[in-house]
């Protein structure tokens, strides 16, 4: 079936006259001439304009203010890779945080206390828009898609080099079709939500309620 | 031909022509006392857009092929009525694509002009107010906010009338339901919006209503009126010419 | 059909509650969109741009369903064809019944309310659930979505709390909508827990990498893409572009015209099932293309700019008939202007053709549509095949069935005296010398106006006086 289908509509779609409409240089990338500063000063206001926390931090400091996070937040446990440049640190120092999860197994094995029972999620991120307050999030072997989605907070960390104007910006600069797609690409501009009762915002629809940025 | 012609033609339109007349002759004296001649060819009757916003193409090709052979003469075409310039301008070109007259509907149409636009742009007419002050709120159609693109032009003439306060009205850029035959073959939904035009404009108190639209001018005056104790209302060019003292000014 | 929306216009008009609701929230949506395009050259500038990248797409459209095609299936998404919602739906049956699925969860998705894909699947026994807070608060009330974007739109808080507590009655009533929020977030945890297949719309295909893209704001589609071991995409063929750079200024351009928000929190981008090593993600990735009517609309060159709809729902948010009688009074998957204009090509001039009636055509849609589609213009080509005779010349379904014999012959008489103008005017001098002989009863239009006053004198009889009618 699926093959006539095919053959079908492409026959059909191949019939009418079809005008040259397209574009030979396609020029989509940002006008923006910001500076870092400004980034990361766009960055952060547009992420707290989404409710979501933003920690400005130095290479010396950011594990102090991750854990300082995690007291504050009361968190139980912290799903943490140890295989990430960032996660190694932090299972290094594991005194000072949570208890540390790592997600080394199949989703299958663990589903259950993935669902229910771990309290937040600290990822690496790919890099940030500064325009749209965005983490840009490619999920990994090690960082899996379910990490920055399932427990109800989850805390990322975004280089500062990392954080360019916009997505278009972003796609070109590194190179996204030459390297290939990853399975999953994601950008992340704060925690989830909705507005589909009566317009009024409520967080924690199905992802994170609460998003850490932690910029570095 | 933004420069200031000698003379020009005038389109009336079908409405304006039976049920509102001075609004016609008000547009054709403002242009007059500018010092431009105005030529009303007698045998114009309709634009054509009725027949053409129901889907009947072929009815309404031959009404507006009856009007192309009434401007000869490069001047421009003037139009007291947003949706009827919008006919002529952006719809005869569609109409006669393809037509052994098609020329002569994209020269048409390259000629015309709705009135306020005409006023503005073309005349750089001087309006001096010598009336009591007022209190308006003004109506602008769709078809010349958007197809004609021109709905600043009542505004900056209004604004020349240094008695004249315009008070704006909540959404103030919907639509007021008319929509020709809509108001017609959807009754109910033209009723409601209509009613809620007329409620949003009762709401600033204003003395008059102005519109350069006589269509919209039909439907929500019609509304008032069977309200009772109707606000009001004038089209743009009857409003400017009784203001600015008619022929003694 | 006619009939029926007529009625269904006048019940929805009658319902004040309703009303408000959607009044609400299109003027806090048209006031956030007009927010987000401060300047209004670059927005003009952006929707041309927005313009040029759907249509270039278009033009190329088979070419690149093959480049799709090619890159998802070397991803390793099995990409399957369907040329109506009956192949469609069963082709996400086989899948379920391959894996011996009793049930599926479902992210938001137009496409499979197109297919009636969750009635579909109920008459054979099998649980479609949706995930979306909006489409699970109405499939709660076994309602149609009554918005593309917020499908409960028509409902307000207390109308939601009522209808959670009546559903959920263990749970205690509240009217919070963060305690509403979470209580939905519970339920369905559990389902994405147990879940064995997910389904979910597409908002852009990008052939060059073969690429599926997700928008969304609550985590379901991200959810039920990821959480499942078997994730099936259903879309229609039009929703591809051609390369990734093509989708930045898409979607900022969908999200701020949409929501008015410059970004949603999620953009999903998916180009696979989870790779050997990987530890989530779906085991199987299912994209089905859906044609339904859409190669024919390719056919023409006019309408085929109906299928530039990037379903923002600018058009029905700016729309002052859709504000008035709602969603539901469309009886159509899409409403609004853009269900307008695409309805009565899918299913038929015959059975949807008044929706193309239903507008004054004042252009406020397609003063906002993020990629220019010409609606009003649509509308009245729509009219135009409704009643044209030379069916023959055009591909619309249902072309030629609404012409009836007394409106043509009334059309017909007016062109006739329009074009002759010595009677013309003989007969409008005369109306206004007889006006008060004239009926003061004009049916549907004096139900809420007065009729029209006829001018003592005509305009022509006034510019005989002026002395202008003559050169
Ligand atoms: S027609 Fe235009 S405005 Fe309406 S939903 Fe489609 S893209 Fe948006």
């Amino acid at each position: 079936m699926s093959n006539t289908a095919r053959a079908n509509i492409l026959a059909r779609l191949r019939e009418p006259q079809r005008p040259e409409c397209g574009f030979s240089e396609r020029d989509y990338l940002s006008r923006y001439d910001w500076d870092t500063a400004e980034r990361v000063r766009r960055f952060t206001e547009r992420m707290v304009a989404v409710r979501a926390e933003v920690h400005h931090t130095t290479p010396e400091t950011w594990l102090d203010v991750v854990s300082q996070v995690c007291a504050a937040k009361g968190l139980n446990n912290l799903l943490v890779s140890p295989e990430t440049v960032l996660g190694k640190q932090l299972h290094a120092q594991a005194e000072r945080f949570p208890t540390l999860k790592t997600y080394d197994h199949p989703i299958e094995s663990w589903k259950q206390e993935l669902f229910y029972g771990i309290d937040a999620a600290f990822t690496g991120t790919y890099g940030g828009i500064a325009e749209t307050g965005t983490l840009i999030v490619m999920p990994s072997a090690d960082e899996p898609r379910l990490m920055s989605l399932v427990p109800p907070v989850h805390i990322a960390v975004l280089e500062v080099a990392k954080l360019y104007t916009t997505f278009a910006e972003a796609v070109q600069a590194q190179g996204w079709v030459q390297a290939g797609m990853p399975t999953n690409a994601l950008l992340i501009s704060g925690p989830s939500k909705s507005a589909d009762i009566e317009q009024t915002l409520a967080y924690g629809v199905h992802g994170p309620k609460e998003l850490v940025v932690i910029l570095v | 031909m933004a420069t200031k012609p000698d003379t020009i033609y005038f389109f009336g339109t079908c409405l304006v022509d039976l049920m509102y007349p001075q609004a016609g002759v008000s547009a054709m004296q403002l242009i007059q006392r500018a010092g431009v001649k105005v030529i009303f060819p007698p045998a114009q009757t309709c634009c054509g857009q009725p027949a053409w916003n129901s889907g009947y193409r072929d009815e309404a090709r031959s009404v507006a092929r009856a009007q192309l052979a009434l401007f000869p003469k490069p001047i421009p075409i003037v139009i007291p009525s947003g949706s009827c310039a919008g006919m002529m301008k952006v719809h005869y070109p569609e109409l006669f694509a393809g037509q052994p007259d098609e020329a002569q509907a994209a020269d048409v149409a390259s000629r015309v002009y709705e009135l306020t636009e005409f006023l503005v742009d073309v005349l750089h007419i001087e309006l001096h107010d010598l009336g009591e002050p007022v209190t308006v709120a003004v109506h602008t159609s769709c078809s010349a906010r958007r197809e004609m693109g021109v709905a600043d032009k009542i505004e900056s003439l209004l604004g020349q009338l240094s008695n004249v306060q315009r008070v704006e009205h909540a959404r103030k850029l919907e639509c007021c339901g008319f929509g020709g035959t809509f108001a017609v073959k959807e009754p109910e939904i033209s009723a409601a919006m209509v009613l809620d035009k007329v409620t949003h404009i009762r709401n600033t108190g204003v003395d008059r209503l102005i519109s350069q639209e006589c269509g919209c001018l039909m439907n929500i005056g019609g509304a008032m009126a069977k309200q009772g104790d109707a606000i009001p209302h004038q089209h743009i060019a009857e409003f400017l010419w009784e203001r600015t003292g008619g022929n003694a000014a | 059909m006619s009939s029926e929306f007529r009625n269904t216009v006048r019940a929805n008009l009658a319902k004040p509650e309703v009303r408000a609701n959607f009044y609400r929230a299109m003027d806090g949506l048209m006031t956030r969109r007009l927010d987000q395009f401060p300047d209004k050259a670059e927005l003009e500038r952006l929707r041309t741009q927005s313009m040029a990248i759907r249509a270039n797409a278009l033009s190329k459209l088979p070419e690149l369903l093959e480049t799709l095609e090619a890159n998802l299936t070397r991803n390793g998404i099995q990409v399957h064809w369907a040329e109506t919602t009956d192949q469609a739906n069963q082709i996400v049956l086989s899948i379920l019944q391959k894996h011996n699925a009793k049930s599926i969860i479902k992210g938001k998705s137009m496409v499979s309310e197109e297919m009636g894909l969750n009635h579909f699947l109920e008459a054979l026994g099998i649980e479609a659930l949706e995930s979306d807070l909006g489409e699970f608060i109405i499939q709660l009330d076994h309602e149609a979505p009554s918005h593309i974007i917020m499908p409960a739109i028509h409902k307000n808080r207390i109308q939601i709390a009522k209808l959670f507590h009546e559903k959920f009655p263990d749970i205690p009533y509240t009217e919070d909508v963060d305690e509403l929020t979470q209580t939905a977030r519970r339920i369905l945890r559990d389902k994405f827990y147990a879940a064995p297949v997910g389904l979910s719309g597409v908002n852009f295909m990008v052939a060059e990498t073969g690429t599926l893209c997700l928008v969304e704001n609550e985590g379901n589609g991200r959810m039920s893409t990821t959480a499942p071991s078997v994730h099936i995409a259903v879309t229609g063929i039009e929703k591809v572009v051609e390369s990734l750079s093509d989708v930045p200024p898409l979607l900022s351009i969908l999200t701020r015209s949409a929501t008015g928000q410059p970004i949603t929190t999620y953009f999903n981008m998916i180009s696979g099932p989870r790779k050997p090593g990987e530890k989530d993600g779906p085991e199987e990735v299912h994209l089905v293309l859906l044609d339904n009517g859409r190669s024919n609309i390719y056919s023409d060159p006019e309408l085929l700019a109906t299928l530039r709809c990037i379903r923002c729902g600018a058009c029905i948010n700016h729309c002052p008939v859709y504000v008035r009688i709602g969603g539901h009074s469309y009886g159509t998957v899409y409403p609004g202007p853009i269900g307008s204009i695409l309805e009565p090509q899918k299913a038929g001039l015959d059975v949807h053709g008044e929706l193309a009636q239903a507008s004054t055509l004042c252009g406020a849609c397609s003063e906002v549509c993020p990629v220019r589609i010409p609606i009003p213009s649509i509308l009245n080509r729509l009219r135009y095949d409704g009643v044209r005779r030379d069916t023959a010349n055009t591909n619309t379904v249902g072309s030629g069935k609404r012409r009836t014999l007394s409106e043509a012959a009334t059309w017909k008489t007016w062109a006739w005296a329009a074009t002759h103008p010595t009677i013309y005017h003989a007969g409008s001098t005369l109306a206004t010398r007889f006006k008060g002989m004239l009926p003061t009863n004009l049916g549907a239009w004096t139900t809420v106006r007065s009729a029209p006053k006829l001018a003592e004198s005509t305009l022509h009889q006034q510019a005989k006086n002026l002395g202008v009618d003559h050169e």
